[in-house]
């Protein structure tokens, strides 16, 4: 920031000095370059120190012994070998994410865009509504996390109470591995006001002249949605599904969460326990980094895991970038 | 309430033109009216119940609270204060409300420059820039946590305390860059150059012209990164584990419920009172919010 402090003096000097051996555009080119350097030196900062260092050393680190006590040394590939063919909790920590990339994905996009469309139809106290549905997804994850494991308590929750009440036995929600899954899909659901609100926008955006000719040409509901919204809204969906797979490639606080408690073990945090209750059903690639690197101390493993992670969350990013919602500025 | 929707003019409009069957086409639209509000009522249901279960069970004494009860037998009011009164509670206040205030004005500060560069100066690599910008958003921070923890707590000794999350901030958040940059693309050049006619400087004339401009979207990116400080978990239970002084509510609040493991009308006022703040400031700042969700949409 000192640099381009200094910018404005320089351009004063400029306009009084008779132009010695750089010529003024050379200078005006310098002087940019600076002001550049300038402004963006927080982020070269801050990418390099906080993202660049960090990600050479964890490769660094995932050909390495190291225990976090005795100095690094190195073993080779032995660490790649022990997560992809050895370690147990590899596959289940994969499934599950995987699992929720598809199903919480799918459902949140089709869930939000439903209510952004019922919201569009609604014609009295829209505003009451829009909140209501919106408020949910301001709550803390672990706030929302902690409430759903009352709500879905088998025994005394205030949901399966209900279910009773019209002769239904509620299932056993986070504490049955089948059900634990479509309980933190269930939470995400609850959450959903970032897609409602970005889904409303695009919807209100679609030219309300194609719907009147649509009607002039006698289309029903299902015509004008797949003819008139879907085309308009398509790059909205798409982004939707590429944001919502990178924020669940990195779900943990709900999952972790969720599984503790319903553990029922009687832990404060930062105690080791096994992960995923029940039945490691709801592990997840980056609960099985942190596990690895902060519970068993074994860093070269956690590294190896956190490269697996980064490829495939990377490979998602260059998919954004292919079909480029218009994030990228255009060459210039 | 149906009178609202046949008045309105669209409605009004459009049933001219057919002119006879109005009876039937009036009655297909009072059906229509009763089957959306019916599924938004509904709806509506689902997203609010939560939020009161747990507000009556908060209120509920200790035995009741463990049976299945959903109203309230007696109202406990003082639940709250025994939450606010358990050793450690304030203290995790305070450790939220310090990471989310500095982590919000060091973001704000650090990315306002890079943004503006971002999006109005042109040079080389800018494209390239912006690409590393949208990677860093999107990769996981578990990617790079072990080395990072690492770092802080073997050179810096400074696990055990929220600075090794307060500290990077200071150095640009890839996310805010992102979405103040989308917002200042839309401020016109025309301004900045009739600024720099007026002999103001780069850094003067982004303090002076720029972010008056800019107000809604830094507002929102404000509003997002304190949001995101004040629901952390995975950041303190890295950094702050191991010292329970540290700890943020967000990361107490679990502790909290393994303590009094079977008082779920004491966990359900923690929850609220963890849920309070955000609530409330949505409501006094719902516009800058709506504006800035709708930001990181499509509007580059």
């Amino acid at each position: 920031m000192a640099l381009s402090l200094s910018t404005p003096a320089k351009s004063a000097g400029r306009a009084t000095d008779p132009a010695p051996r750089d010529s003024p555009l050379r200078r005006k080119r310098n002087r940019e370059r600076l002001r550049n350097l300038g402004f963006l030196s927080p982020w070269i900062v801050g990418f390099s120190v906080f993202f660049g260092y960090p990600l050479v050393a964890t490769v660094y680190f995932s050909f390495m012994h190291y225990n976090q006590i005795k100095a690094p040394t190195f073993v080779g590939l032995r660490n790649w070998r022990y997560v992809l063919e050895q370690m147990p909790l590899f596959g289940p920590a994969l499934w599950n994410t995987l699992w929720l990339v598809v199903v919480m994905v799918a459902l949140r996009v089709v869930f939000g865009l439903g209510i952004g469309l019922l919201i569009t139809k609604i014609k009295t106290g829209v505003g009451l509504f829009r909140t209501a549905f919106y408020i949910p997804y301001l709550a803390p994850p672990v706030a929302a996390t902690v409430a759903f494991v009352f709500l879905l308590n088998p025994s005394t929750g205030p949901v399966n109470e209900m279910l009773s009440w019209i002769g239904l036995h509620g299932p056993n929600w986070f504490n049955d591995p089948n059900w634990s899954k479509p309980s933190l899909v269930l939470l995400s659901l609850w959450g959903i006001g970032d897609l409602m609100v970005i889904f409303m926008a695009s919807l209100l955006d679609v030219p309300k002249e194609q719907y009147e000719a649509a009607d002039l040409d006698g289309a029903g509901a299902w015509a004008k949605f797949r003819y008139v919204t879907w085309p308009a809204i398509t790059p909205i969906v798409l982004f939707a599904v590429v944001t919502g797979v990178v924020q669940t490639m990195q779900y943990y606080t709900q999952a972790l969460v969720a599984g503790k408690l319903a553990s029922g073990v009687s832990i404060g945090p930062g105690t080791v326990i096994q992960p995923g209750y029940p039945d490691h059903s709801t592990l997840t690639v980056p609960q099985l980094v942190y596990s690895l690197g902060f519970q068993n101390f074994n860093t070269g493993a956690a590294c190896v895991l956190s490269l697996v992670l980064f490829a495939i969350a990377m490979a998602v990013t260059l998919l954004l970038m292919r079909k480029s919602v218009g994030l990228i500025p255009a060459e210039d | 309430m149906t009178t609202t929707t046949l008045n309105r003019p669209d409605t009004a409009v459009r049933s001219r033109p057919n002119g006879p069957g109005t009876a039937g086409h009036r009655r297909g639209r009072i059906l229509h009216w009763i089957a959306v509000h019916s599924v938004a009522v509904a709806l509506a249901l689902f997203f609010v119940l939560p939020f009161v279960f747990v507000f009556l069970t908060s209120v509920m004494s200790d035995e009741q609270a463990m049976s299945g009860d959903l109203w309230p037998g007696s109202w406990n009011w003082s639940n709250y204060s025994t939450v606010f009164h358990t050793p450690g509670f304030l203290g995790w206040w305070r450790n939220s409300l310090m990471y989310a205030l500095l982590g919000t004005v060091f973001t704000v500060c650090s990315s306002v420059p890079v943004a503006y560069a971002l999006a109005k100066f042109r040079f080389r690599g800018r494209r390239t820039a912006m690409i590393l910008v949208i990677s860093t958003m999107m990769l996981p921070p578990q990617v790079v946590i072990i080395p990072m923890y690492l770092v802080w707590a073997q050179q810096f000794h400074l696990s055990g305390s929220l600075w090794p999350l307060i500290i990077p901030m200071a150095f640009g958040d890839a996310y805010s860059i992102f979405l103040l940059r989308q917002f200042l693309l839309t401020i016109p050049q025309e301004y900045i150059e009739s600024a720099k006619v007026d002999g103001c400087g780069e850094f003067r004339t982004l303090l002076r012209i720029v972010v008056p401009m800019a107000k809604p979207g830094i507002a929102a990116v404000a509003l997002f990164q304190f949001f995101y400080c004040w629901n952390d978990y995975f950041g303190p239970q890295i950094y702050a584990a191991q010292n329970p002084g540290a700890w943020t509510l967000s990361y107490g609040l679990e502790s909290f419920k393994s303590a009094h493991a079977v008082n779920w009308n004491l966990t359900m006022a923690a929850t609220l009172l963890v849920m309070a703040p955000v609530v409330i400031v949505f409501f006094f700042a719902q516009k800058a919010f709506v504006e800035g969700v709708t930001l990181t949409g499509v509007k580059g």
